[in-house]
């Protein structure tokens, strides 16, 4: 059981480390916004914008930090609260 | 596999509202129904979601060259169905419209449909297939969860070769935007899979009971009576 953990956590990481090694001079932008401007090469307009915007990139990444940590709280808060319940039996 | 605001013209944003839209009532519909049935499955749905949001705020390099987000949704639909998993897909893309311009309102239905219907869908599918099939448990959450994560990305790429497609025809197109989205996707899906299988074994060690109640698992002896039912 044990080793099974190890080999995954080892193809995780390895599958995260691998980009950087196999494309190390490309520019990592997001799909989405690949793909976006595949759409507009083809003059295409959006016919709405975002009501509204992160002002900055930091704005942006900070919120993106927040919905990741309000997942992570709410994971850790449950496997800890779980492990304490059956360690006090 | 957002499909960001304003890039879905008249008619198909309103198609993919009206589709998903049916598909969350009935979400909502079933929500309602295993809350008030098993009150304990609460913090169970809470963690759902929790997987969602933690997954989908994650933007991580693929060997592409460019970056993807998982979806998150595929261990969501394995444990309470792919209803209840598009209305947590459906939270998660909202807050994500609204405060960090990614995705869209007037594409909420059609990201929902991709990441809250198809991914969930496929991964259920996959895992009462393996299930069936007697494969480990945590074969099934991999092939699962992945292959769910993949098919969000894949139900992008069509929705969006359907409205552009390129002077070939739709397929061409489908291609083309496969190319970018799926093939960024296929080491995000597999890292996804892994996840899902360290969370689900936690899950099957402390919740065994509740997830065989919700006939997720069955215990080894509640296998028996299963089987003798059968």
């Amino acid at each position: 059981m044990k080793t099974k953990y190890i080999i995954l956590i080892v193809v995780m990481i390895a599958l995260f480390i691998a980009p950087f090694v196999i494309s190390p001079s490309a520019n990592y932008s997001g799909a989405d916004s690949a793909v976006e401007e595949l759409i507009t090469n083809q003059g295409y307009e959006p016919w709405f914008s975002p009501i509204w915007e992160p002002p900055s990139g930091e704005i942006e990444s900070l919120l993106f930090a927040l919905q990741a940590s309000i997942g992570a709280i709410i994971i850790g808060y449950f496997v800890g609260f779980e492990k304490g319940k059956r360690a006090k039996k | 596999m957002h499909i960001m605001e304003g890039f879905l013209p008249h008619p198909w944003w309103e198609i993919w509202w009206m589709v998903s839209m049916v598909i969350v009532a009935y979400g909502v519909y079933r929500l309602s129904k295993v809350t008030t049935k098993l009150p304990e499955a609460k913090p169970l749905l809470a963690l759902m979601g929790a997987f969602i949001f933690v997954l989908s705020a994650l933007k991580l390099p693929s060997v592409t060259g460019s970056c993807s987000h998982p979806t998150g949704s595929g261990l969501a639909a394995v444990i309470f169905g792919p209803a209840i998993a598009s209305v947590l897909s459906m939270i998660a893309l909202l807050f994500q419209a609204l405060l960090l311009a990614h995705g869209g309102l007037t594409t909420l239905g059609a990201n929902t449909f991709s990441m809250g219907i198809v991914g969930p869908v496929v991964a259920y599918l996959i895992w009462v297939t393996c299930r069936k099939a007697r494969l480990p448990t945590s074969a099934g959450i991999f092939l699962a969860v992945s292959l769910g994560d993949l098919f969000t990305y894949v139900t992008t790429s069509a929705q969006l070769a359907l409205v552009f497609p390129t002077a070939a025809g739709f397929f061409d197109a489908f291609l083309k935007f496969g190319a970018i989205f799926a093939i960024t996707q296929i080491p995000l899906a597999i890292g996804e899979g892994i996840l899902a299988i360290f969370l689900f074994d936690f899950l099957a060690k402390y919740k065994g009971q509740l997830l065989s109640t919700m006939k997720v698992i069955s215990l080894p002896i509640t296998a028996h009576e299963q089987e003798g039912k059968e």
